[in-house]
């Protein structure tokens, strides 16, 4: 197992230390905004924020190659911004505007870029684990040398195809990698108190002959070791991995939900002591990146995001000629002549 | 042209798509080695090999998934359920993800594939392994609905469904697996969404599917010896897409509309025909739409209730001469 293991940490370069802090800043700023926004009553529907989770989206998007696929939840905003999906796609898609990714068809909870490799965001919890798998056959099959990943809740380690995915993915010694970001909440339930194990994740991976891994979520150096890891075993052909990453949503699980289960303090502890953007910067500094350069990537993320926001809040909404397109690949909709 | 048999057909269909396309590939429960429990594959993993003809566990909902995702990334995959009752374990796949993917993501995603699946009664397997679910399929937007009642449909829409680029469920009836019927020579691909007149007539138009197709061609031939009664059969073939232009152009020229449908009574799949004849061509009918259908209950076990339970040759019969008359 590995577990908050001691390292030098001096193995990453700083172009990639400041590529993973821009990620995280562009994840925590949007997913911001997205709340703001919502507030405004200008992101209808729901939506399923990130923060407190940007060090897992960050550190495996910075590890994958441009062909890699990834497949998200419906909490998939930070994933598909992590892979360079455009900002105004993504906050166009969340205000249901013409110019979001998917013209406002899909919604926050199915955010797609597949030029980006962002193979969709699906919303009944489990289904793009055996996807996922399958996008890894296809790899397999076809000899393409891209890797799977999959992105996916504590709470999807107790349905069915969670299971069926991994031990399908095993069997064939497919290349994908399944990461569960384990938030402590299933909903608004602690995961423990209804799991038979104490790791969701990590304690299946025996029952599929798989190493039991467990990480440090909020530390985006060493999710993006284990990534790499990963994605190395995987081009190998040597097959999948489960990583269980250890995080805390600092938001509700939805718009509608204020938190008020968690335990008083809990989220004030989690927010002073373990939030992977301020221990991220800190260790910026502390190996020797400049306040200057940390301003600047935040500057510019601030810039971005506000640049995008103008302009989906200019865009227009969907025309109504879409309503009936894209249900077949003749581009329309006739089930009949 | 050739003889085979409908499970033969199944086994032809995907061998002569597998032959032109390297992206095909065909995944299910004890299809390979075993060539299939209803042997409808069989020759297929000696032809092909272990790469493109693969056994899977029991995980219906890996396997949907599996095909799902292999189809979005470019390949043609062809996964079986084994029996369509089962596709309620991964309906999910079905119902949300295969149908709605392409639409969710504005046309990025698309989905060629194609499920196939033992369907139907008549085999004493009681009611977890006998139901008609075309009707279930039917009602989900995003995805085509086949059902072929001959070897020839059956090689001829199974690879036309190969080459759609829409998610397809195929349904197979397995009280036709041992038919019998002559197949084109070489290569065979008929088109999704097209009717087939295969009794002509003047006095009914009498819309089948499947087994239901020879028992009401088998009907229609009593009625013409017996009583002069000239019905007209249609095979509907496919489901989604629905040729309604066949279909409407024989209920014009005979005015009376019957369906004969295996599914269970509520929402099956003459109900939305019905509905349609009866909104477009209410004025051409000289008399009340008629449904011949499996009445809205589980299907036993004990073969003489099963046997009463679908339709048969003589209820389609009775039902016909009585309305007629």
């Amino acid at each position: 197992m590995v577990k908050n293991k001691k390292i030098k940490n001096d193995d990453l370069d700083d172009k990639k230390r400041l590529e993973l802090y821009n990620t995280q800043y562009l994840i925590r700023f949007s997913e911001q905004r997205a709340y703001d926004l919502f507030l405004e009553n200008l992101v209808k529907g729901t939506s399923h924020l990130s923060l407190g989770q940007e060090a897992i989206a960050a550190g495996f998007a910075c590890a994958m190659q441009k062909n890699d696929k990834s497949f998200c939840t419906y909490r998939g905003h930070a994933h598909t911004l992590a892979r360079g999906a455009s900002v105004v796609g993504v906050i166009g898609e969340l205000m249901q505007r013409d110019c979001g990714l998917m013209r406002g068809k899909g919604g926050s909870m199915h955010l797609t870029d597949t030029s980006k490799g962002v193979m969709g965001s699906y919303a009944i919890i489990g289904a793009h684990l055996p996807m996922a798998v399958g996008s890894a056959w296809r790899a397999q099959y076809l000899g393409h040398d891209d890797v799977s990943t999959v992105f996916f809740g504590d709470g999807t380690t107790n349905i069915g195809a969670f299971h069926e995915a991994l031990n399908y993915a095993v069997v064939y010694k497919l290349p994908v990698v399944f990461v569960c970001e384990n938030n402590n909440y299933m909903e608004y339930t602690p995961i423990e108190s209804i799991t038979a194990v104490k790791n969701p994740a990590a304690d299946r991976a025996s029952a599929y002959g798989l190493e039991s891994i467990i990480i440090d979520g909020n530390d985006a150096d060493e999710v993006f070791r284990t990534a790499q890891k990963a994605y190395s075993k995987a081009r190998a052909g040597d097959g999948p991995s489960l990583i269980e990453c250890k995080t805390y949503r600092q938001s509700g699980h939805s718009r509608a939900d204020p938190g008020s289960y968690r335990p008083n303090g809990e989220l004030d502890h989690w927010k002073k002591n373990n939030d992977p953007i301020i221990r991220y910067r800190e260790r910026l500094l502390e190996f020797g990146i400049t306040q200057n350069v940390i301003d600047d990537i935040e500057n510019n993320v601030k810039i971005q995001v506000d640049k995008a926001t103008e302009e989906a809040k200019n865009s227009p909404i969907p025309p109504e000629s879409i309503l009936t397109t894209n249900v077949y690949d003749n581009g329309g909709w006739a089930w009949r002549n | 042209m050739a003889q085979l048999t409908y499970r033969e057909a199944v086994a032809a269909a995907i061998a002569q798509e597998m032959e032109r396309d390297e992206t095909v590939a065909f995944i299910g429960e004890d299809v390979a080695k075993a060539g299939g429990v209803f042997k409808a594959t069989v020759g297929l993993y000696d032809k092909f090999g272990p790469r493109r003809v693969i056994d899977t566990p029991i995980s219906e909902q890996a396997i949907l998934g599996a095909a799902m995702g292999a189809a979005m990334t470019g390949m043609r995959p062809i996964a079986e359920i084994m029996f369509s009752d089962f596709l309620a374990v991964c309906w999910d796949f079905v119902a949300n993800e295969m149908s709605k993917s392409r639409y969710m993501s504005d046309g990025q995603l698309k989905c060629p594939l194609v499920v196939r699946t033992g369907n139907g009664g008549g085999s004493r397997f009681g009611a977890q392994h006998s139901q008609s679910i075309e009707n279930w399929a039917m009602a989900i937007p995003g995805i085509k609905v086949v059902a072929p009642s001959t070897p020839a449909d059956v090689k001829g829409l199974l690879a036309a469904s190969i080459r759609d680029n829409d998610p397809v469920i195929f349904f197979e009836h397995k009280s036709l697996y041992a038919i019998k019927g002559e197949v084109p020579d070489g290569e065979h691909v008929d088109t999704l969404g097209t009717a087939k007149v295969v009794r002509k007539g003047k006095d009914a138009t009498v819309l089948a599917l499947a087994l239901m197709v020879p028992r009401a061609v088998a009907a229609a031939d009593k009625l013409m010896a017996e009583h002069g009664i000239d019905i007209e059969v249609i095979d509907v073939r496919t489901l989604v897409p629905l040729d309604m232009k066949t279909i409407s152009s024989s209920v014009v020229k005979t005015g009376r509309i019957f369906t004969v449908e295996e599914n269970p009574r509520l929402c099956g799949w003459g109900a939305e025909i019905v509905s349609i004849i009866v909104d477009e061509l209410f004025w051409d009918l000289d008399g009340p739409a008629v449904r011949i259908t499996t009445p809205h209950i589980p299907l036993p076990a004990a073969d003489n209730l099963e046997d009463i339970a679908i339709p048969s040759v003589d209820r389609i019969f009775n039902k016909i001469l009585e309305v007629l008359n």
